[in-house]
């Protein structure tokens, strides 16, 4: 397998962030919500490759949202760059912490365990006074290398490319990370993780590691939905926001890193149309809509255009002992 | 010659069913020994034992002055013990290189790149080298999925010998073959793991295959080692011959 192109890879990202400048406003801040989003959803791919779906990336995306925020109220740092960063920072470090005590456990426990977490620091978020409690605070608009946007549509363009931008440099290190050896192993992990064992590797290690990143990336678009609506509070961490990325992750596939894009931005597209049109069942609307995915799409949106062939089937994930004489 | 591992006094017990019974086995370096018994006897518990899967109950498990009894598979497999399984266990949604790659990346497990390809220059060689040597280079970019289960076993023992390990243990790598074409399977496997593998284990119910290949024969039955000795003189013993061959030979 070749390495990928860096620049033909770029392209698409400096496109689409041109792009934003001939977008109408009402569809830019559609547009970076949907690629903040993305940002989550793709570390749920990068951790769904080992085979492990996790329920409470609301935590990760809270703690970057929660970490930006009070390093900006302390020190008044406003720049945008460096908040995405220090989200992504808090996030990864919440994860290096949780990563590998949560390897440890496989499937639903480690979804449930996740959810739990998060649901943990929701309600200690919920209590603590000193960090606004249930109404949360609010931050200062951001800036960019000093430059402060007073018309809107600049400042929404200002965050479009933020995000744009954010989400694809991380696009492209997933695809990169994908292609890698420790991507590789991550899917060796996936189908058979004692085999992988018996070849030396620590399954464990290779699932808390993606652990890691999953979590730098909830915590750098926690930075950003905090920039974009300059408040936060305890609801960045419910299990609703978490259930959202999970949402946009399966519609996405595994496959695919740029199906995590369209998949997101179409779960904003369909919100945003049926909460215009039938505001009293757009929920039903979002449900049919995951229904029809994954009927006609088990493997998400990504197997429309994935030239990968990974097929499922003959599972040869079988215990190393089970079937074999004693 | 030297003794590559030594198990002394190895108990097992699931509930009532004894395993293994006080075994104790010397494999000597170069050797190709060839365990058998009935279904149950404790072949592979043994073999799981020696790789990590099973800790034992009592008893040591050397490996160049190693006690190796408690430690995991992983382990065991970064000090030179390899396995192939009796339902080959690979990665299926992968291509037949790929599960190879995997294999060839367990041999730097605190490396693993995140950014270098898979199968960068270097590593898809080693892969195909080895699958040359057991007729296979065709096939390296299929996936698992599509081959048959005679091929996946040869791709499951190439796996266990990416590390070239000290002892290989194979576990029936003739199960599940056609007897026209189980000699020719055997002659591949022999061929294909001489070069970096000079002490093997295998399991084995097929006699035929045991006598032509084997150096040393150990008879397992309930739990206890029976026999232990040329093909040619376990093959005679009639406790052998009762419990194990029912008389074949």
């Amino acid at each position: 397998m070749a390495r990928p192109n860096l620049f033909l890879m770029l392209l698409p990202v400096i496109a689409i962030t041109l792009l934003g400048r001939a977008l109408p406003t009402w569809t830019l801040s559609l547009a970076a919500i949907a690629a903040a989003n993305a940002l989550v959803a793709l570390g749920i791919v990068v951790l769904a490759r080992t085979g492990n779906v996790s329920f409470g990336q609301g935590l990760f995306f809270a703690a970057g949202g929660y970490g930006v925020a009070l390093i900006a109220n302390h020190f008044g740092l406003t720049d945008a760059v460096a908040q995405m960063l220090i989200g992504a920072v808090c996030g990864g470090l919440l994860g290096l912490v949780i990563g590998p005590l949560i390897a440890r456990y496989s499937g639903i426990f480690f979804g449930m365990l996740t959810l739990a977490l998060s649901m943990v620091f929701y309600g200690a978020l919920l209590k603590t006074t000193v960090l606004g409690g249930s109404d949360g605070f609010n931050v200062g608009r951001p800036t960019l290398f000093g430059i402060h946007f007073v018309d809107t549509r600049e400042a929404d363009f200002m965050l479009y490319a933020i995000a744009v931008v954010t989400t694809g440099l991380a696009a492209i290190a997933a695809k990169i990370l994908f292609q890698s050896e420790f991507g590789l192993a991550s899917l060796a992990v996936r189908e058979n993780n004692l085999r992988v064992e018996y070849l030396g590797i620590s399954a464990n290690r290779v699932i808390a590691t993606n652990f890691v990143i999953a979590a730098a990336f909830a915590g750098a678009s926690g930075a950003f939905a905090l920039m974009a609506q300059r408040h936060i509070d305890p609801q960045f961490a419910y299990w609703t926001t978490s259930g959202e990325f999970v949402f946009i992750a399966v519609l996405a596939g595994y496959q695919s890193v740029s199906a995590v894009f369209v998949a997101s931005l179409a779960l904003e597209l369909v919100r945003s149309f049926s909460n215009l049109y039938l505001p009293n069942t757009w929920q039903l609307v979002l449900g049919i809509f995951l229904l029809a995915v994954i009927l006609f799409l088990p493997r998400g949106i990504g197997s429309l255009w994935s030239r990968e062939r990974r097929k499922t089937g003959d599972s040869a994930a079988t215990p190393a002992g089970e079937g074999a004489a004693t | 010659m030297s003794v590559v591992l030594s198990a002394q006094k190895l108990d097992k017990r699931f509930g009532a069913v004894v395993a293994a019974d006080a075994l104790s086995i010397d494999i000597t370096a170069g050797q190709k020994v060839s365990l058998i018994g009935a279904n149950g006897a404790g072949k592979t518990t043994f073999v799981n034992m020696v790789t990590g899967y099973l800790k034992p109950d009592r008893g040591s498990i050397v490996l160049d002055g190693i006690d190796i009894a408690r430690h995991s598979p992983r382990r065991v497999a970064g000090l030179g013990i390899s396995r192939s399984f009796q339902i080959p266990q690979l990665f299926v949604e992968l291509t037949t290189a790929e599960n190879l790659a995997v294999a060839i990346a367990g041999t730097h497990p605190k490396t693993l790149s995140l950014h270098s390809p898979a199968e960068a220059k270097g590593r898809r060689e080693r892969a195909v080298e080895l699958l040359q040597r057991f007729g296979l280079a065709q096939l390296a970019d299929r996936p698992i999925s599509e081959l048959a289960g005679g091929v996946r076993k040869l791709i499951d023992i190439a796996m266990a010998l990416v590390r070239r390990p000290k002892l290989l243990l194979l576990d029936e790598p003739t199960s599940g073959v056609s007897a026209e074409e189980k000699f020719s399977t055997m002659d591949r496997v022999i061929h294909a793991v001489a070069p970096d593998a000079a002490t093997i284990v295998f399991v084995e119910h097929d006699m035929d295959i045991v006598s032509r290949y084997a150096d040393r024969v150990v008879a397992f039955y309930s739990g206890r080692i029976i026999a232990d000795g040329s093909p040619l003189d376990v093959l005679k013993d009639p406790e052998v011959r009762r419990y194990v061959t029912g008389g074949a030979r």
